[in-house]
């Protein structure tokens, strides 16, 4: 089955380091595909080219097999990234914000901003000051508002780093939730979160993928001995 | 002391009665000081938004120059305007000297710096990752400008009315352009020295306070408008 995104050796330099190193990987809708690694392991710049934000230095990337530009990605994909970034408004217009920017009428923006808060549960919260809430509430109204947009993909970076574990279980089950009709790919340091979203597992190791494969495998045998060592704790930076 | 006490007796009453020579040299001095401000904003604010938005060679430097020149002596800039528009200098064919209009492009001149310097430090603080943010929900480049330029509004209005209130409390442009001549160019600042001089206190002090009035009611007004919106 051709994969609804996909990377063929993608490659990402900045000035003069490998961030990224002919990178394949590919996501399906219906699934969780998860980019785990050590920090610096090339997770963030992997997404942010998955995004449109930034382009490769080499590789290309496919969506639906066909060769996409950056403007495609990012008439496809939207991104929630690890640290929450709210515009200075309220919750309801954070949420509608895409929604207002790629013309949807009015009253349709009304229903989805509602429909995204309560995946969330933030249902009341569309007239409290984005920037007033909790970093936890903040990364929930940042998973609503990528959700609102309803794209195919969703792009996930450490969205649930250093929130208490009732918010990063709400926003774990929206993941999971919103998995089902798109493409959803995560990147994480946290395992256990990895073990319990994703459907299949891709290990960056210094901008290589060292190792990929369904989520079962990947924890119960994998083959690269740096992914071993990452599983039980003991990889050096 | 008594010439203090009366001057300020005396102002008031010329403030309260509605004064017209006071009016007019108010009136004056807030149309061309808008005007002024406005006219240096038009190229001013494009001017910001590409230094802050944009990356070019050069940057550093240009930001660097606007920033030294807002420390531009008054009557330097003056000198060198004069000479532009008086009849022998290159502008001279347009007889703007001694005309409202002289003081606008003077007053335009000498804010720009401060109009450029303070909107860019204002558009640079906005966090960077909003435009990121922007785009991943489908806004075009020039829409994110717009969200940056929502999120810095009040630093660009404060910029605004930083350059205003320099062109407001002005002299040395006033006076070198506008020549001071009575109810065409004679706006506060001129009018105060002049009066000073002959010995007319109490209508310098009348118009010192409608002078200092509005600049800081025009501040304080900004300022709480701005926490109203937050």
């Amino acid at each position: 089955m051709t994969p609804y995104l996909e990377t063929v050796d993608v490659t990402k330099h900045y000035d003069g380091v490998h961030a990224l190193d002919r990178v394949s990987v590919a996501a399906h809708l219906g699934q969780v595909t998860t980019i785990v690694g050590v920090n610096g392991a090339g997770k963030t710049s992997l997404l942010k080219i998955l995004a449109g934000l930034d382009t490769p230095s080499a590789g290309r990337i496919l969506i639906q097999g066909h060769e996409s530009s950056q403007d495609e990605l990012r008439s496809h994909c939207t991104m929630v990234f690890q640290r929450s970034v709210m515009f200075g408004s309220n919750v309801y217009n954070n949420v509608a914000y895409g929604l207002n920017t790629g013309g949807i009428p009015r009253q349709d923006v009304s229903s989805r901003v509602k429909s995204a808060l309560a995946l969330v549960n933030l249902d009341g919260f569309e007239k409290r000051h984005a920037r007033k809430l909790s970093s936890g509430e903040q990364q929930r109204v940042a998973i609503a508002r990528a959700l609102a947009l309803e794209r195919d993909v969703l792009l996930v970076d450490e969205a649930t780093a250093n929130l208490d574990p009732a918010n990063a279980m709400i926003i774990e089950r929206a993941i999971k939730d919103s998995a089902r009709s798109r493409a959803v790919v995560l990147s994480t340091h946290n395992l256990s979160q990895a073990r319990r979203l994703s459907d299949r597992l891709v290990h960056l190791y210094k901008g290589r993928v060292v190792e990929e494969g369904d989520s079962s495998r990947f924890f119960a045998s994998p083959s690269d001995e740096r992914t071993k060592l990452f599983i039980n704790g003991e990889l050096q930076f | 002391m008594d010439l203090i006490t009366e001057g300020v007796i005396r102002a008031i009453g010329l403030i309260l009665s509605g004064d017209p020579e006071v009016l007019t040299i108010t009136a004056l001095s807030l149309f061309v000081s808008v005007v002024g401000t406005l006219l240096a904003c038009l190229w001013s604010i494009p001017m910001s938004a590409a230094l802050a938005l944009r990356s070019f060679h050069g940057k550093r430097i240009v930001k660097g120059l606007f920033n030294a020149l807002i420390g531009v002596p008054t009557v330097a800039l003056g000198l060198y305007l004069y000479l532009l528009l008086s009849r022998a200098g290159p502008l001279g064919h347009f007889q703007l000297l001694y005309t409202p209009y002289a003081i606008m492009i003077g007053q335009a001149a000498l804010v720009t710096p401060i109009v450029v310097s303070f909107a860019t430090g204002a558009l640079e603080s906005v966090d960077p990752d909003l435009r990121m943010l922007a785009r991943t929900l489908g806004a075009s480049e020039f829409q994110t400008y717009g969200v940056i330029i929502k999120e810095a509004f009040w630093g660009v209005v404060l910029a605004v009315i930083a350059a205003f209130n320099r062109a407001f409390a002005e002299l040395g442009i006033a006076m070198m352009l506008g020549g001071n001549i009575r109810n065409l160019t004679r706006v506060l600042t001129t009018a105060i020295a002049l009066e000073t001089a002959r010995g007319e206190i109490a209508l310098s002090i009348a118009l010192s306070f409608i002078l200092l009035g509005i600049v800081m009611s025009l501040s304080i007004a900004i300022n709480l408008a701005r926490k109203s919106t937050r």
